[in-house]
């Protein structure tokens, strides 16, 4: 477990940057630096609570915030399958627990350690004790940050968010594969947000490509 | 503003400690939401068995969901925002470093709107 958190920190601190990105994008979408806070303690997961946020108003649209969280952290449920073969000589409190504290990060940190044979089922728990508190502290700094700025635009700092999607893009490319299913994804998504009022043209985008990932595999 | 800020140092502190009930309800849903999709492959794994083909599809689900956010809000905006978006994936491509492309992308677009 303590490997594991020490081998995290580096990747903790760059998570810390999301986190920083995400308390000032929290906060100007108007949560608290305490609601801000209580998401990344008991979401812990980095893009869907992005997207959420992003997705926030006035009043707030529970149902397409709660449904695109399902959406983009279905991937979840493979990742964690994919641990299984590990998880075998843990209990299952040990196991459910440090599920909580899975992220993209650890998991693939985790995946990486286990394969090399280390058998270290407590892995994913040190790491994951070590992006859970990078992510909760640097939520907090970007939160209050977010309040001494004010109005978001004078400083370009309305253009985080799309930056941050952005460079979350540069890092999920992974090579021509991707592409087809970006283009459907995109296409559906211009189009429904040219039809459907709301923010459903980001499942329909997302909904669109899956589909035609199952239809073409081979 | 800055007015503001100077008179009501109590308030924001309020202000930020302050926890909406719908909103911690909402928080609340996403948690629980989330928790299941966690642990909701390993319970099911047990039961079913999860195709080559369904994982493929899922897999490309998170960058599709970013291309979808994306796409309709960069359309919606100008040629600074364009410019600002292709020196932020630069950045994030070359150095991997989320800080410094998001620093980047803030100073390109503020340098970008006083040109265009």
């Amino acid at each position: 477990m303590k490997i594991g958190f020490l081998t995290c920190v580096p990747v903790a601190i760059g998570v810390a940057g999301y986190g920083i990105a995400f308390g000032v994008i929290a906060n100007q979408a108007g949560l608290s630096v305490a609601e801000a806070a209580l998401m990344s303690a008991t979401v812990v997961a980095g893009a869907s609570q992005l997207i959420a946020v992003e997705l926030w108003a006035d009043p707030i649209p529970i149902g397409a915030i709660v449904f695109t969280t399902l959406a983009v952290n279905l991937r979840y449920s493979l990742m964690g399958a994919a641990l299984e073969p590990w998880f075998s000589h843990l209990s299952p409190k040990q196991v459910y627990g440090s599920l909580f504290l899975m992220a993209d990060e650890n998991w693939a940190l985790t995946i990486r350690d286990l394969r090399t044979g280390s058998g270290r089922g407590a892995f994913l728990l040190g790491s994951g004790i070590a992006i859970w508190t990078f992510w909760v502290v640097s939520t907090v700094l970007g939160a209050l940050a977010g309040g001494v700025i004010g109005d978001p635009t004078r400083y370009g700092f309305d253009f985080i968010l799309v930056a941050v999607f952005v460079a979350l893009v540069a890092e999920l490319w992974d090579g021509r594969s991707t592409l087809l299913p970006w283009v459907v994804s995109l296409g559906t998504a211009l189009l429904t947000a040219s039809l459907l009022p709301g923010r459903w043209y980001i499942l329909a985008g997302g909904i669109a490509a899956a589909t035609l990932e199952v239809i073409r595999y081979e | 503003m800055s007015d503001e800020t100077k008179t009501m140092p109590l308030s924001t502190l309020e202000g930020a400690l302050s926890l909406d009930p719908l909103v911690v309800a909402v928080i609340t849903a996403m948690a629980i939401v989330t928790y299941a999709t966690k642990v909701g492959g390993l319970w099911l794994l047990s039961r079913i068995e999860v195709s080559d083909r369904l994982e493929a599809g899922l897999a490309v689900l998170p960058g599709a969901i970013v291309v979808a956010i994306l796409g309709p809000e960069l359309a919606a905006a100008g040629p600074a925002e364009w410019g600002a978006a292709v020196v932020v994936a630069v950045i994030a491509w070359r150095s991997n470093n989320i800080l410094l492309a998001l620093v980047g992308g803030v100073l390109a677009v503020v340098l970008f709107r006083g040109l265009f």
